[in-house]
C-alpha cells in the first residue's frame, strides 16, 4: 500500500500535553516537518522556552536545551556562537518573547544573530493560566484584564513581527497563521525559509505564528479558529516582511 | 618566568585565556569595565569570541548557552550587575553547567556607590537566585592569587559541573601587581559528554535542562547537587592560617580586607599583641576546620569586613560558640585603616592582654 501521509520522523512518540484543539501541535508539526525535509534534523538544536510550549525539548527529536523565562534568544545566541554549524532555533510564546524576553529578543534581532525563532503569538499568557499578554487585544478579556484590555490603562499589543523587521540586523520575518488548511501550508512554507536563512548564515530570522489557545479564550476548538481569522488577524496581518534578497 | 605589571581587572582576563576561556558574554560596569575590554581585544586573536550582551540577564544566559554547547566561557560584572545574573547562576547550577563568574565588587545596596566593598557576601556564599544550591566562591587577595584562582575556577567548574564564582573588590580589579601568567597543569577533566556539540548526537539527544515536573525526581536531581557539595566542601576548601599560633586575638578577614589585617598585625606586634589571621580563600565552601585548630591562648575572634558585617555569620557557626566574636567594618566604600584595626583589638583586649 502506498503510504500519502505519516507522522513526522522529526517529533518523538511522546504524546503532547496540549489541550484538546491547541493549535501548538500544529506548529510542532510543521517545524519538525520543515526540519526533516530540509535534512535539518539531526542537526538542529532547539532551546525550549518557559509557557504551555516548555516541553519542546521532549517532542522534537533533536538535541536541546531549556531556557529561563524569556531568555532564549540569548541561550539561543551562546549556542550559536560556539556552534556555528549547527542549525539553533527557539519556540517561544508571546508572553516569553515580548514581555519578559523584549530585551533579548530585540537584541538578537539588532545583532543579526544567524538563529531562526519560532514566536507562537496567542493573544494571552497559556500556562499560567489566561494572564493579559503584551499581545492581547485590545477589548479582550483576560483573567487580568477581566472587563477586556483597555487601552488606557494597559496600553496597546505589540506587533512584533512590524516591530523587529525594521532593524538593520534582521534578514527573514513573516507573519502566518495556522487557524486553517491555507494558512497551515504558507505557515510551512515561511518555517522553510527562516531555516534555510540560517543555513544560507543570511542572519536573524523569526517567524510570528498566530496561534490558537481554546482553554483561555473559553472558546471551543473552531469559534477559537474562527475568532483568529475575525479579530486576530486583522491587528495582526499576515504576509513577509522581510526576505534576504539571494532567498 | 618574567613578572609583568598588570591590572587585576585585565590579569583576570589573561588567566582566563591561558585557561583556555574562548567565550567571555559581557556588559560594563565599573569598576571592572577592563576585564571585558581586556576580552574583547585579547580573545579574537585566539580563536575566541567576545561579545557585549544586552545586559548582565543576557550575558548570563549567553554564558548558560555556550556553556551547554561544551565551551569554558565566563562573565563577569559588579555587584548590581552579579544581582541581575543570580536567575541564571540558579539555572546554571540546575542545569549543572559549568562557568567562571567575576564580581569585582562596589559598594551596595541600589545603586549604592562606585568604590571597593564585599557587601555581596551573602549574595555569593548562600546562592543568591532561586533554590536549593550553592556556588563555588574564590577570594583572592592579590592580582597573583587572583590569577591563580581564576585558572583553578575553570577547573572546578569543570570538575562539579558547577558555577563558581571569583569575589574580588574594586581594589583587587583597579590596582596593579606584578603577576605571573604561568601556563597551567593540566588537570584530569572528565570529557563533556553531556555537553551539546559541534556534530550532532545521532541517536543519542543530549539535553541542557532544569526543569523536573516530578517532585521526587526533583528531589533526587537537587540530592545529587548536594551529594556534589558534600565533595566540594571536603575536597576544595582553602584558606589560609597566619600568625595564628598563640596569638591574642585572631581576626578572620577576606581578600582586599585581609590585606589591611596584615599591616594591623604589624603594628599590633611593636605594643606587643599576637594578632593572627585565618583567611578563607574559599568563602563556600567556608573554611570551618581552620577554626577547630585554634589554641587555647586565643582570647577572642574579630571578623574584619568591608562591609556591615556578612562573613560573620559563617564565623559564628565555624567558631561553635567557643570564643567571643568581635566584629569591625567600614561599608559604603569606604577602606578600613589599619589604625581603627589596632585600636578595635586593644579594646577587645582591654585590660586584661
Ligand atoms: C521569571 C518567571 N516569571 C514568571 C513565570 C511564570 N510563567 C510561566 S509561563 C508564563 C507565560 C507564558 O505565556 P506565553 O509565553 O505567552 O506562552 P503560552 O503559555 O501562551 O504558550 C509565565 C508568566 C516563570 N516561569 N518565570
Ligand atoms: S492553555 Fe492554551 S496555549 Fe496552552 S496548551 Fe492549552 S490551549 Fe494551548
Amino acid at each position: 500500500m502506498k503510504t500519502v501521509f505519516e507522522k513526522t520522523k522529526g517529533l518523538t512518540d511522546i504524546p503532547f500535553h496540549y489541550c484538546p484543539g491547541c493549535t501548538h501541535g500544529i506548529i510542532h508539526r510543521l517545524v519538525a516537518e520543515s526540519l526533516v525535509e530540509l535534512g535539518l534534523m539531526e542537526d538542529a538544536v532547539c532551546v525550549a522556552s518557559v509557557g504551555c510550549s516548555v516541553f519542546t525539548y521532549k517532542y522534537f527529536d533533536c538535541d536541546a536545551m531549556q531556557a529561563s523565562h524569556g531568555r532564549a534568544p540569548a541561550v539561543a545566541t551562546g549556542a550559536k556562537r560556539v556552534l556555528k554549524d549547527r542549525t539553533v532555533f527557539t519556540y517561544q510564546g508571546d508572553g516569553d518573547l515580548a514581555a519578559i524576553g523584549t530585551a533579548e529578543t530585540v537584541h538578537a534581532a539588532a545583532r543579526g544573530e544567524n538563529i531562526t525563532i519560532i514566536y507562537v503569538n496567542n493573544a494571552i499568557y497559556g500556562m499560567t493560566g489566561g494572564q493579559m499578554a503584551p499581545t492581547t487585544l485590545v477589548g479582550q478579556k483576560a483573567t487580568t484584564s477581566p472587563e477586556g484590555r483597555i487601552a488606557s490603562t494597559n496600553g496597546y499589543p505589540i506587533r512584533v513581527a512590524e516591530m523587529l523587521s525594521t532593524l538593520d540586523g534582521t534578514a527573514f520575518i513573516e507573519r502566518v497563521a495556522v487557524n486553517k488548511p491555507a494558512n497551515v501550508i504558507k505557515a510551512k512554507k515561511a518555517i522553510k525559509k527562516a531555516f534555510q536563512t540560517q543555513t544560507n548564515k543570511q542572519g536573524f530570522s523569526l517567524v510570528e505564528i498566530l496561534s490558537s489557545c481554546p482553554t483561555n479564550w473559553s472558546m471551543p476548538p473552531q469559534d477559537a479558529l474562527n475568532w483568529l481569522e475575525e479579530k486576530m488577524i486583522p491587528y495582526y496581518p499576515l504576509g513577509n516582511f522581510k526576505t534576504p534578497e539571494e532567498n | 618566568m618574567e613578572k609583568k605589571l598588570m591590572k587585576g581587572n585585565e590579569a583576570a582576563g589573561a588567566a582566563a585565556i591561558l585557561a583556555g576561556c574562548k567565550y567571555f558574554f559581557g556588559y560594563p560596569i565599573t569598576p571592572q569595565n577592563e576585564l571585558p575590554e581586556y576580552m574583547a581585544r585579547e580573545l579574537p586573536k585566539c580563536g575566541g569570541t567576545y561579545l557585549q550582551a544586552e545586559s548582565e540577564i543576557g550575558a548570563i544566559n549567553m554564558v548558560y548557552g555556550a556553556s551547554g554547547a561544551g565551551a569554558r566561557v565566563m562573565t563577569s560584572s559588579s555587584s548590581p550587575g552579579i544581582a541581575l545574573k543570580q536567575e541564571g547562576i540558579s539555572y546554571l547550577a540546575g542545569a549543572e553547567l559549568p562557568c567562571v563568574i567575576v564580581n569585582m565588587m562596589r559598594s551596595s545596596p541600589g545603586l549604592g556607590g562606585i568604590q571597593p566593598a564585599q557587601g555581596d557576601y551573602f549574595m555569593a556564599t548562600r546562592g543568591g537566585g532561586n533554590g536549593d544550591y550553592f556556588t563555588p566562591v574564590y577570594a583572592p587577595a592579590s592580582v597573583q592569587e587572583l590569577v591563580d584562582l581564576i585558572i583553578k575556577a575553570f577547573d572546578t567548574a569543570d570538575l562539579y559541573r558547577t558555577p563558581v564564582m571569583v569575589l574580588g573588590d574594586g581594589m583587587i580589579g583597579q590596582m596593579m601587581e606584578p603577576v605571573e601568567l604561568k601556563i597551567p597543569e593540566k588537570k584530569e577533566i572528565p570529557a563533556k559528554d553531556w555537553a551539546v556539540k559541534d556534530k550532532p548526537t545521532k541517536g543519542d539527544n543530549k539535553l541542557i535542562n532544569s526543569l523536573y515536573i516530578i517532585p521526587e525526581e526533583l528531589e533526587e536531581h537537587i540530592q545529587g547537587l548536594f551529594s556534589k557539595y558534600e565533595i566540594i566542601k571536603q575536597d576544595e576548601c582553602m584558606y589560609e592560617m597566619f600568625n595564628c599560633e598563640d596569638a591574642d586575638v585572631i581576626s578572620v578577614a577576606y581578600g582586599t580586607s585581609s590585606r589591611i589585617v596584615r599591616n594591623a598585625i604589624k603594628k599590633l606586634e611593636n605594643d606587643g599583641i599576637k594578632m593572627g589571621l585565618i583567611r578563607p580563600i574559599t568563602l563556600w565552601p567556608f573554611p570551618v576546620e581552620a577554626f577547630e585548630k585554634i589554641g587555647s591562648k586565643t582570647k577572642a575572634l574579630l571578623c574584619v569586613e568591608m562591609s556591615a558585617g556578612q562573613m560573620i555569620d559563617d564565623v559564628k557557626i565555624a567558631n561553635e560558640g567557643r570564643l567571643p566574636v568581635e566584629f569591625f567594618g567600614r561599608s559604603g566604600g569606604v577602606v578600613p585603616k589599619p589604625e581603627e584595626i589596632v585600636n578595635k583589638v586593644k579594646e577587645i583586649l582591654g585590660g586584661n592582654k
